[in-house]
């Protein structure tokens, strides 16, 4: 327990941690909204998830070997998944709607196994990540933040805020929230709910393929990663619930302060056990609270 | 579906198993026979042979939990590492002979599985639904991570077991035989406590937990003894296949999600949940296709699992059983014979 002792006697290590958390939340927290949207208002649990962040990150790696600033990429590399995820509603989703949901989180797993070795077999199981090309802020009290992850916790940030914009204020965001309220009645009011769940899903691939440029940018991506982000958007939506923008954002930042801390003090190698574990210690401790409220959510 | 239809299907699928009843017990002798016999007659794949009864060792026992009870674990993958990991620390540190040692170690396999499953169930299984399904993913990952990070089992670099004493190739028989006798002991006990009120109890917790509690149903002690049951030989087959291969490794043998932990969902529902036989339809036929075309596949076979699996969930949710079973029903119908 040396590291602990290292955490009381160095404050600002304390605050490095808070900080590098805080901004690797953000992240965390776009593709946990997109889970969000997607349960809301399709009534599905995309287990998928973390892949479309993954391949959003191949899209950003990919443009800028291209010659393409990764900055620009990340807007391209999100109307690119918008297209696959219009695809995968097309091809796969739609059969998932008004399902049970277990038959959405097996298929939607299928679908995670599928787009992660095609992705393997495309462009390699190796770890890549892009260097953008910026340097360290140094703040006082010792503080060293990259530049890029600065710019992409503020693209996270306003990325949210124009979505929560969007879906308040524009007629198809509009549409999306009615759907979700209640499908039925939408569609007796003229909504083409197929199509706004068609939106719906492509917005979520975009949003991911946003978050996974922008962890090309900051950290690596390779093909396996899609996993724990799609556990991260769970646990975050779980905490968060599937209500608004700040409550997953606040989740988002406290998941990243903790798995840094946990990285720190346990040691890298047990980092995703505690991640894993933390998915299961989240459910069932929600559970008990339920329980003593004498309210089961289904 | 309307109540009435429910229970006449049930009626009618009831009417069949019991007359083909004596045919089956033919077809069982028959089966067991060859099964015997097979080390002898096709020596060269007695080791896929034997992971064929492991297989369906594997969808049997997910299907106690995922089809008869309603509760669709991804995490089952657990009870066969920590049996895996239990004979290998006996059998290391025991230092008993290679035999008394192996089935020490079996013992205590089972013994440690069930002692997970009495911890982990009473929190695991107050999960509902898919919270249940994730939360157990998880709970798979997260053994597998802390077993490759721990040293006292050799973390990521795995464990050795210890040199079978035997002639070469008489290895194989052992193995195939300690896999056949325990799949066989899986169905036999299943088949008798699916008979019993057990089987019923589990029954009424998958078609409305809330409702079966009310009638006065002790639902979670059923949960966890259901689960009890999974570990008890999910441990001895980790144990035993262990051995089989010589050497644990946390994540692609012990704690293999991404494998054995798949799979076994994918072969109870494609044999059809909640039936006794159609898991281990389901496991022959998983594993026989795969045996013969995934090697042709070469670096697709995960991409083709991944569509099976999507094509599965959404296509055929009930399974081949479920399919004959519709069959019969229409057929029945179609003669206007009526159901008794």
């Amino acid at each position: 327990m040396t590291d602990l002792a290292v955490l009381f006697q160095t404050p600002e290590l304390n605050l490095q941690l808070v900080v590098d958390g805080l901004l690797a939340g953000a992240i965390f927290a776009l593709a946990a909204y997109g889970m969000a949207l997607v349960w809301g208002v399709m009534n599905l649990i995309n287990v998928a998830q973390g892949e479309l962040v993954m391949l959003g990150g191949y899209v950003v790696i990919w443009l800028a070997g291209q010659g393409v600033h990764p900055l620009l990429a990340v807007p391209v590399a999100a109307a690119a998944m918008a297209l696959l995820g219009w695809v995968l509603y097309r091809l796969v989703m739609f059969r998932l709607i008004d399902r049970d949901l277990f038959v959405s989180v097996l298929a939607t797993f299928g679908l995670s196994i599928v787009l992660q070795q095609l992705a393997n077999q495309a462009f390699g199981a190796n770890v890549r990540a892009i260097d953008a090309g910026m340097g360290s802020v140094f703040l006082p009290g010792g503080l060293v933040v990259p530049q890029v992850k600065l710019v992409a916790f503020a693209a996270a940030l306003v990325l949210g805020a124009v979505l929560m914009l969007f879906l308040r204020h524009a007629r198809l965001g509009q549409a999306i929230r009615a759907t979700a309220q209640n499908a039925r009645a939408a569609r007796v009011l003229g909504v083409d709910t197929d199509r706004v769940y068609a939106a719906t899903f492509a917005l979520n691939a975009a949003i991911c393929g946003a978050a996974g440029g922008l962890v090309a940018m900051t950290w690596v991506i390779h093909p396996y990663l899609g996993l724990p982000y799609t556990v991260r958007a769970f646990m975050i939506v779980v905490v968060a619930g599937l209500g608004s923008m700040l409550p997953v954002l606040f989740a988002g930042g406290g998941l990243g302060i903790a798995e840094n801390y946990a990285g720190f003090l346990l040691g890298t190698e047990y980092q995703t056990a505690f991640l894993y574990g933390l998915l299961v210690v989240i459910l069932v401790s929600r559970n008990l609270l339920l329980r003593r409220r004498r309210s089961y959510l289904k | 579906m309307n109540p009435k239809l429910r229970a006449r299907r049930r009626l009618a699928s009831d009417v069949s198993i019991t007359s083909a009843a004596p045919l089956s017990g033919l077809a069982l002798c028959a089966g067991g026979l060859g099964v015997a016999m097979l080390p002898w007659l096709f020596a060269s794949i007695t080791t896929q042979a034997t992971f064929l009864w492991l297989m369906v060792l594997f969808a049997l026992t997910w299907d106690v939990t995922g089809g008869q009870m309603g509760y669709n674990s991804f995490g089952n993958i657990v009870f066969f590492g920590v049996g895996a990991y239990v004979c290998a620390i006996a059998q290391r540190d025991l230092g008993l002979g290679y035999f008394p040692g192996l089935a020490t170690g079996t013992g205590l396999a089972a013994l440690a599985a069930v002692g997970m499953a009495l911890v982990l169930g009473p929190a695991m299984l107050a999960l509902r639904g898919h919270y249940f399904a994730i939360g157990t993913l998880g709970l798979g990952i997260a053994f597998a991570d802390a077993a490759a990070g721990w040293d006292f089992i050799g973390a990521g670099s795995g464990m050795a077991l210890p040199l079978f004493p035997g002639a070469p190739g008489s290895r194989q028989h052992f193995f195939y035989y300690a896999m056949f006798v325990l799949a066989t002991a899986t169905l036999l006990t299943l088949r008798w406590l699916y008979a019993r009120p057990f089987g019923l109890a589990l029954n009424a917790i998958r078609d409305d937990e809330d409702k079966a509690e009310a009638l006065g149903l002790h639902t979670t002690r059923y949960k966890i003894l259901a689960w009890c049951v999974c570990a008890l030989f999910l441990g001895p087959a980790g144990a035993l296949t262990g051995n089989l291969v010589g050497f644990i490794d946390p994540r692609d043998l012990a704690f293999s999600g991404a494998t054995f932990g798949v799979w076994m969902v994918v072969m109870a529902i494609l044999g059809g949940k909640g039936t006794l036989w159609g898991p281990v339809i389901g496991a022959a036929i998983f594993h026989l296709t795969q045996e013969l075309f995934w090697t042709y596949l070469l670096n697709w076979q995960r991409v083709a699992l991944g569509v099976l699996i999507m094509v599965i969930a959404v296509m055929f949710p009930t399974g081949i059983m479920g399919w004959l079973r519709q069959r019969g029903a229409r057929r029945s119908s179609a003669a206007g014979s009526p159901v008794p």
